[in-house]
Formats: C-alpha cells, structure tokens, sequence
C-alpha cells in the first residue's frame, strides 16, 4: 500500500514539474515583453508597419501578417495532401503496402528543419524565380516547405483518426446501399472529424512556431507581403534574427513578440479545442 | 529477452555512452571566439594552422594544445558577447561604438566591403550616388542603370551585421546626417556567404560582402570608378575599407593572448593574404 502511495507522489512530482517549467516559462515571456508593449502602446505595437527598433519604432504588423499567410497557406497543402494520402492509407491501399508507407511517412518527421530549408533554398527558391518571377524567396515557398513538413503529423493522425471509426458504420452505410465514395465523404470522415480537425491544428502550431526553414527562404524583407511571391518575415524569423545583439527596449520587443506568438498559439488550440467539443 | 536483462543492457549501453566523454581529447582550456560572420572563416583558417602548429609542439614538449571554438552571430552579438564574458575573444568588422569603447581592441586585417552582382549582369561599376539610390530601392530596374530589364532584387544583412553597419555608413549616408533607410522589401540573410549565394544563383540580384569572401562565382562592381583590390584597400582608394577586430576585455593574456600573438605574426598575417584579406601591417 504504501509503495503505491510513494509511486503516486513520484509521479505528482514529475507532472508538477512539468507544469510548473510551462508556467514559469510563460511568466517569464511575458514578465519581459509586456512592459514594452504597454510603453510603446498594444495596438500600436500590433498595427504599425514600421519596425525600425534601432529608431525606437516596433511595429510588428508585416510579421503577424507574414506568420499568418504563411502557415494558413502550409495547413492548405498540408490538409489537401495530407488528408488524401490518409484516405488512401486508411481505405484504398493494400495492407501490404501500409506497412511500408506508414514508417516511411513517419521517417519524413525525423528531418530536422535545417534540411528543409536546405532542400528549399537549392531547389524550391530558384525553381519559383524561374517559373513565376520574383526573387524566390516567397511566401510560396515557406508554405510549400512548411505544408511538407507537417505531412507527417497530419497524416499519422488523420489515418489514426479514420481507423478509429468504428466498422459497424462503414458496413451499414454500405449494406443500405450506399457507394464507397458516399460512405467515405457521409460516413467516415465526419465521424473522423475531430481527430482531423485536431491533426490539422497540431499541424498548425508546428508551421507558426518553425523558425529554421522559414528564415532560409522566405526573405525576411520587413514589408507587407503584397501576394504569393512577395518575400516575408514572420514573428519567429524575426526574434532568430536579431536576438544575437538585442539589447535593452530591442530585447523587450523580441520578447514581445514572444508574447504575441504565445497567445496566437493559444487562440488556435482554443478554436481546436471548442470545434472538437462541439462535435461530441 | 526478459525484461529484467533487457534493462541491464540499457544501464551498460548509457553508461558506456557517459564514459566516451572521456574519450575527448583536450586538457587544457578552450578558447571561445565569436562574433562577426566576416571575421569567421578567417577566424577558422587560423585557428586551424595555430592547433596544427600546437600539436607538432605538442609531441616534443607535451603542452596541451588549446580548443579553438569560432561561432558567428554578427558583431554587435560578438561585442555584447566578449562583454559579457560568454568568449574571451570577439569578432567584429565594423568600428566600435562609445558605448563599447571600454574594450580593448586588436585589428587583425584590412578588408572592403564589395558590391556584388550576378555574372550574367551586364552592370560592372556604380557611384556612391546610384550605389544608394538602388539599396534605398529609389531606383527598382535594372534597365535605369544600363542592364536588362528586370527589377533589382536587394540582398541586405540584420541589423546586428558589422558588414552592414560599415556599408551604411560608407554608402546610405548622403549629404544629410541621418542614412537612407534601406528598401522595404530587401531581402534580409544573416551571413555573407548567404548573400553570396543569393547574387551567385539569381540574376537580378545584388548585395555587399566582404572583399575576402568574393569568389569566381560572382562579379565585383567597381565603385566611383575604384576597382577593389588589395591595393586599393590598403591605399584607402576604394571608398569601402574597414578593419577586423580581436576584441577582448582588457588587454589579452594567456591562451587568448597567445593565439592573438600567433594571428599578428608574419606567418598568421600571410595566411590571411592568402585568404582574400589585407594585412594590418
């Protein structure tokens, strides 16, 4: 009996701990960056287009908009290619052949973003100045490299979230007459919903907070981006770049932008959170 | 496997991989260089020929031989860094401000900072003048300045760079005290050889890198009818010249000092030469 106990406090510590480094992050961030957003004023910080921080100005509009046309753009690819190649996975390829594409696609989450950006640079970026014009480096080609690089996740979990429908549902839809296709797109996937929905989020949160790859090629001109091929700079690109030599108020508003990363983060998981519970 | 065995393995397999930290091979101190990502390669040359110097020293007296760690991050991040205490030596290639002056500063090379553009670029000299004009983004084809028409794609460092800092001063200022802000939408690289690539692979490219760094794979523009070249930056013709810098706090002493010491000697500066770069002395 006593063992039990000693196991579950153990186990209450290491929980604790890891709450506790969450939390203490967080207070952190935002212990750092408030102050300055409060002092150059919130909606300022958050709508002025000038960031000139060693002139005082810390607008971070471009970069909000950059992080959020890129990963909106990734999620696109990442949930078209993502969810038919779990479809596929799920219902139409042979088990056979499941076996080896799972642990492939699974590989693909191995890469470290270094090499994306690698691959993206080389490849991806001249191949885009070519065809469509522009120096390359694009929001284009963030969304592509980012859409790859969430494949894994939205796939394994999507493919999860298919299989776990329950057979009994597929064979009725079936014995009352209904084509596959109709089963698929009536039956299973709203049944698969919210795991979808939770892949596509988790998808998400990994394309706003990547930093490695999206600095390689998207520009990181501070600017508006005015379409697809405009270069870009997002929110994580922009602390990377400067927090080497920030200092003082400079260091505060990298700070800030850390706080503005957190919440968006938290307003996507939030809107994951409430599409799921709606569902059940 | 039982379980129990399996566990056992685990234990020798992690304490095995404890006990190769013991397999690195340095006794004596390392030494932490950081700073500016022009100084960097050179940084790497000679911290290269020193240790191969150190170890055949090593093998007649048994001295240890000194690690060499050489990190970029841009100059502003070396100066705040040898500052702090993070690195004993500092990298920087721009001068250094008032408030940094309390260090103690060691130029190591002369080096100029170089307008470069593609090969395929018809373009081969500006002016200070329309140097500005295209970096500011005043001027946004090529075609105004002789070459195809395409629009210019302006490469720029961060704003930590010492390459920047030293071509802003040189160039955006005007006659006005205050530079000119360069063009909104330049794309922004935080090292040169990353510029370099860049201008190398797209033709409607330009940017600035260091004179040491300018290789066969793209085309130095002459500026004010200067070409760069070793002459010219030492005679101080070509209008962009700047010096590197060892930083330390206070003046150097031990591992740092010897390595400095190495990097001034006649052998040290020749390595330099041989590397793109102009010797301090």
């Amino acid at each position: 009996m006593r063992r039990a106990t000693l196991i579950e406090y153990l186990l209450l510590l290491t929980a604790g701990t890891a709450v506790a480094a969450i939390v203490l992050i967080v207070i952190f961030i935002f212990h750092e960056g408030l102050p300055l957003m409060l002092k150059f004023g919130v909606v300022r910080f958050l709508t002025s287009s000038h960031w000139a921080p060693t002139r005082g100005e810390y607008g971070i509009l471009p970069m909000i908009v950059g992080s959020l046309a890129v990963t909106v753009l990734a999620i696109l690819i990442g949930a078209v290619l993502g969810l038919s190649c779990a479809l596929f996975l799920a219902e139409f390829a042979p088990r056979k052949s499941v076996q080896i594409l799972k642990p492939m696609i699974e590989l693909l989450a191995g890469i470290p973003s270094v090499v994306y950006g690698f691959i993206g640079v080389v490849v991806l970026v001249p191949l885009i100045r070519r065809l469509l014009g522009g120096p390359g480096f694009s929001v284009l080609a963030s969304a592509i490299v980012l859409g790859i690089m969430i494949l894994p996740m939205v796939i394994a979990i999507s493919l999860d979230a298919l299989n776990a429908v329950p057979l009994s549902y597929k064979e009725g839809s079936l014995a009352l007459g209904a084509t596959r296709w109709q089963t698929l797109y009536r039956v299973l996937l709203p049944s698969a919903r919210s795991g979808i929905i939770a892949a596509l989020i988790l998808g998400m949160g990994r394309a706003v907070g990547e930093t490695m790859a999206v600095i390689m090629i998207a520009g990181n001109a501070v600017r508006l981006p005015d379409s697809l091929l405009s270069p870009v700079r997002t929110l994580t690109s922009n602390i990377a770049l400067e927090m080497g030599y920030a200092s003082g108020d400079h260091q505060a508003a990298l700070f800030a932008t850390g706080v503005v990363l957190f919440i968006i983060t938290m307003i996507l998981n939030t809107i994951a959170l409430f599409t799921i519970q709606r569902r059940d | 496997m039982g379980s129990s065995r399996r566990s056992w393995l685990l234990a020798l397999g992690l304490s095995g991989l404890f006990g190769l930290t013991g397999c690195a091979r340095n006794n004596g101190d390392s030494l932490v260089i950081a700073g500016s990502t022009s100084v960097e390669p050179f940084a790497e040359r000679l911290a290269e020929l020193y240790t191969a110097r150190q170890l055949k020293a090593a093998e007649t007296s048994g001295t240890p031989v000194t690690e060499i760690n050489i990190q970029g991050g841009g100059s502003s991040a070396g100066i705040r860094a040898v500052e702090n205490g993070i690195c004993q030596i500092g990298m920087s290639s721009r001068a250094l401000t008032l408030a940094e002056s309390s260090l103690y500063e060691i130029p190591i090379a002369l080096d100029g900072i170089v307008i470069i553009v593609n090969r395929r670029n018809p373009v081969s000299a500006l002016t200070i003048e329309q140097a500005r004009a295209i970096f500011s983004g005043e001027v946004r084809s090529w075609d105004e300045l002789g070459g195809l028409r395409q629009s210019i794609t302006v490469i720029t460092r961060e704003e930590g760079s010492g390459t920047r800092a030293s071509f802003e001063e040189k160039v955006m200022f005007g006659e006005d005290s205050v530079p000119r802000p360069f063009a909104r939408d330049a794309l922004v690289q935080d090292s040169n050889g990353a510029v370099r690539e860049i201008v190398a692979s797209d033709p409607a490219a330009i940017g600035y890198i260091s004179f040491g760094l300018v290789d066969h794979r793209v085309r130095a523009l002459a500026l004010d009818r200067v070409s760069p070249s070793d002459s010219t930056i030492r005679s101080g013709s070509y209008p962009i010249t700047r010096r590197f810098l060892f930083l330390t706090k206070g003046p150097p002493t031990g591992k740092a000092k010897d390595f400095i010491d190495y990097v001034l000697s006649p052998e040290g500066q020749q390595a330099l030469i041989d590397e793109g770069l102009v010797s301090i002395r």
